[in-house]
């Protein structure tokens, strides 16, 4: 009961500032050739173990196996937010000049706690209630802003990419060059002409073609034992260099983070290389990075207690990243409140009180300059908050 | 769907087909049914088709398990896995551990934690190794692409803690043995199993130290389905059901108070410890539970097999599976009708789904998953004759994204065309196509590395090609067929094609 007065009350304020932001800022342009790129941490990372309230008792009281030790040990950020360790020399130097922004308290009105039934939540991107299997949030972002091209680097298409936007998908993990030459692929295409599959065979195909080429620089220096990155790092090296040719909306996920158990060091390494990751993201988009938002989104946080197992069950508010050169960051933003057990949701975990769907929108908002009706298209019945970000 | 079935719908009368097939061709009905129900089709099994008729056909390995050729009997009889059980393997690797962990940090223990590694790497090979072998050769394929429906449903990943060690022992003891019979056996044999103890940490989840993460799973993944009608509270109590069920340390008792003792519980590896129960009573989907021990387990599997929302959960997943990705509610409707009246008799759930029209008319629209597009390939490329290795096969398996035992997340692959179509992975799937139409891609050089039995690329167009594949080929298929250029692309198109991609 208590909650839904204060979730009342707060979304309507947060009507309030999205209306007026948007008034104050009336001429803003969007971005000269915007890219956005999300990156999804599958298994819900425990945010709490980044971005560390270092003021609350309570956490270092819950927590007394796992909890990231207090500045100087971590790095502060402000008044009650440090950053863990593990992110000292990737985020931290991004933090500073202001290329990337935290927003607590982030996530969805979806408490399954399912990790399964809260993916599909968040990449559909529909209002509660709703569950169209067949429209993700990005193809309809994609399908909005028109003319400029999507790609997910994943092994196989995510729920966010379905629909109507014809989304092609590589992973990046490992490159090949292309098995087909050209007339054996026409050959192929030709089979699936007046097939479902059609689209995504001829797509496949060429893409195959614009992938090898794009990575022919990668293959000299590795040719020459150059020393080249490992894992995510160089996953996210090639993403930049593909984002690069023309794709203005990306997609990439990173697993392994359903920490149920000694979570410290999967955490921490796996925090490590997701900040290699942006690093190399802004290496290798340059000048581009400029005109980048990356937006790094979970499905749920962590229960504020540890458990039997030195780790963290399900939870539920998040902590997302927004990051890139387009991006006023070195803050903390969004609705927050103190964190303590008496503030938990349902005396486990964080609250949410900044609506993905809200933010994202926002912030889509903001880099193509979208008027209301074509927000509305992407996040039907969800109020924009303009956080300021771009 | 549409243009698909159109495109299937062009059909050369068989009356046409020149007398190059001694035999007449099969019907196009009986030859997608053959296809679907054994994925994929040998000359075997279209003779044993053709002299037992579809009823007997399909009761015979519903009733038996089946049999392999000798060369294939002799390599799985030949793999550790094989020689060895569970538990005994469960407590080698835990007593190793013991010793590595106990070692000094420096070189020595590097070395043996590494051979640890190694070693649990060889026998989960092994066990790919095994399942692999059986869907390609078992006279009974129907029962082998159940086997991989439920290992699925009942997800572990080889690459968690050590279960990798104990995938093989999963597959031959919880999964086959119970894979036709009650449903809620099937449940508890999965529920003792220290692959699944470990994969989902119920080995950890003790009184006072719950660790929800299998109950959660049980409900969502295994019984219930995410909407089947429990709350987060059933979830905390089903965990606190299921404390104390977990892997003994070692083949010795544990030490136990007086009192505890005749409630211990042990079956191999599976132990039952009082000591970390939790004895308070238990509400669950609104039956009470009494605080007993071992047997609440018992109980609160047949309180979740015993709802509905269990009976239209399992009965949905098997029609997509078998059926079609949105299997007719008419259908899931009389499965779990008879799931319901049978208790969960797995075999009498399927009967009714075999025999359905609704079966019979989803044939040949199914997108094939990567599993069952590698083994009707292989089935069709080599038609019974044994490879000698099956680490290419393993390969491709790996590059579609569908290793066995390789799921990370407990809800196991998908199972729809949507899942498996995207453009990265048609073009992935041409390209294996083409390593198997192309050569013997490794599959006739012996793991040994003694020398290889020379094979060149494989024969497609045979007997069996033209009495139960060509007859019913869409003109597509047959344009891009007839541009080959050679035997090589003409296997690589006739693999590729949506005719071979859909069953």
């Amino acid at each position: 009961m208590k909650r839904r007065d204060f979730l009342g009350t707060s979304l309507h304020a947060l009507a309030l500032t999205a209306a007026s932001t948007a008034f104050g800022r009336l001429y803003a342009a969007p971005l000269d050739s915007p890219r956005l790129l999300v990156v999804f941490l599958r298994g819900g990372y425990d945010c709490l173990n980044m971005l560390v309230p270092y003021t609350s008792s309570d956490y270092y009281e819950m927590r007394p196996n796992i909890a990231i030790a207090r500045p100087p040990a971590s790095l502060e950020l402000d008044a009650d937010w440090a950053l863990a360790p593990s992110l000292l020399s990737t985020l931290a130097p991004m933090y500073a000049s202001r290329q990337i922004a935290f927003i607590p308290f982030a996530g969805t009105e979806d408490v399954s706690r399912s990790h399964f039934e809260t993916q599909d939540s968040i990449e559909l991107g529909q209002p509660m209630g709703q569950r169209d299997l067949r429209s993700g949030f990005l193809s309809r972002l994609a399908s909005v802003i028109g003319g400029q091209k999507a790609i997910a680097f994943t092994d196989s298409l995510p729920v966010c990419f379905r629909g109507d936007a014809d989304v092609p998908n590589i992973s990046l993990k490992a490159v090949n060059k292309p098995v087909f030459d050209e007339r054996q692929a026409d050959v192929l295409a030709a089979m699936y002409q007046n097939h479902p599959l059609r689209d995504q065979v001829r797509e496949g195909l060429e893409l195959r073609q614009q992938v090898s080429a794009a990575m022919a620089e990668e293959m000299q220096q590795a040719n020459r034992d150059a020393i080249t990155p490992k894992g995510f790092e160089l996953e996210a090296q090639r993403v930049g260099r593909l984002l690069r040719t023309d794709y203005a909306i990306g997609f990439v996920d990173v697993g392994g983070w359903d920490t149920h158990v000694n979570e410290s060091n999967t955490l921490s390494a796996n925090l490590d290389s997701l900040g290699r990751g942006l690093q190399a993201l802004s290496r290798e988009l340059g000048p581009l990075w400029s005109s980048t938002a990356v937006v790094v989104i979970s499905e749920f946080g962590r229960t504020f207690r540890e458990n039997g197992n030195r780790g963290t069950d399900h939870g539920h508010g998040s902590v997302y990243w927004i990051a890139g050169g387009a991006v006023s960051g070195g803050r903390i933003v969004g609705e927050q409140q103190k964190i303590e057990r008496a503030t938990l949701f349902q005396d486990r975990d964080l609250p949410v009180l900044n609506d993905y769907r809200s933010v994202l929108g926002g912030l889509v908002r903001r880099m193509w300059g979208l008027s209301d009706s074509q927000l509305e298209r992407i996040f039907p019945a969800a109020v924009p908050t303009d956080l300021g970000l771009i | 769907m549409t243009a698909l079935a159109v495109a299937l719908a062009v059909v050369i009368p068989t009356t046409t087909w020149p007398a190059s097939a001694d035999k007449a061709a099969v019907t196009r009905t009986d030859a997608l049914w053959l296809e679907r129900i054994d994925d994929g089709v040998t000359t075997g099994a279209l003779a044993d088709y053709r002299s037992l008729g579809k009823r007997r056909y399909l009761d015979r390995q519903l009733d038996q398990p089946g049999i392999l050729p000798p060369a294939v009997a002799q390599q799985i009889d030949a793999l550790e896995i094989s020689r060895r059980d569970g538990p005994s393997l469960w407590f080698e690797v835990s007593a190793e551990q013991k010793r590595a962990n106990a070692l000094p940090e420096g070189q020595q223990r590097e070395d043996a934690k590494k051979a640890l590694n190694d070693r649990g790497n060889t026998l989960a090979n092994e066990a790919a190794r095994r399942e692999v072998l059986r869907a390609i050769y078992s006279s009974a394929p129907l029962r082998e692409q159940l086997t991989w429906f439920w290992l699925n449903h009942f997800s572990v990943h080889q690459g968690k803690a050590n279960v990798r060690w104990l995938v093989g022992d999963y597959a031959e003891r919880a999964i086959r043995p119970n894979q036709l019979g009650r449903f809620s056996d099937l449940v508890l044999a999965t529920l003792q199993h220290p692959a699944m103890l470990q994969y989902l940490d119920n080995a950890q989840n003790a009184a006072g130290r719950l660790n929800e993460n299998y109950a959660r799973e049980l409900l969502e993944l295994h019984t219930l389905g995410v909407n089947g009608g429990y709350s987060q509270e059933d979830v905390q109590q089903l965990a606190r059901v299921l404390t104390g069920n977990g892997i003994a340390a070692g083949a010795d008792k544990p030490k136990l108070k007086k009192e505890w003792e005749p409630l211990y519980r042990r079956d191999g590896a599976f132990e039952f410890n009082p000591a970390r129960h939790d004895f308070g009573d238990k509400t669950l989907l609104g039956h009470t539970l009494a605080g007993s021990g071992a047997d609440e387990v018992r109980q609160a599997v047949e309180i979740i097999v015993a709802t509905p929302a269990c009976a239209q959960f399992v009965s949905r997943k098997l029609a997509t599976y078998f059926v079609a990705d949105e299997p007719p509610p008419a259908l899931i409707d009389r499965m779990s009708k008879a799931f319901g009246k049978t208790h969960g008799d797995i075999r009498a759930v399927l009967e009714v789904m075999f025999a359905s029209r609704e079966f019979e008319q989803s044939l040949g629209l199914k997108f094939k998953d990567p599993m069952q597009f590698v083994v009707s390939s292989v089935r069709l490329a080599y038609d019974g004759k044994p490879i000698a290795n099956t680490r290419p096969v393993l390969n491709w398996l790996n590059s579609l994204g569908e290793p066995l035992f390789g799921r990370q997340t407990p809800d196991g692959y998908p199972m729809v065309a949507s899942a498996w179509s995207s453009s990265g992975q048609m073009i992935r799937r041409f390209e294996i196509a083409r390593a198997i139409g192309s050569g013997n891609a490794g599959l006739f050089q012996p793991e040994s590395g003694s020398a290889a039995q020379t094979t060149g690329f494989p024969q497609l167009a045979t007997r069996l090609y033209f009495a139960a594949i060509e007859p019913h080929l869409s003109t597509a298929t047959r344009t891009a067929l007839d541009s080959a250029s050679s035997q090589v692309e003409w296997n690589t198109f006739l693999l590729s094609s949506p005719d071979f991609n859909y069953h």
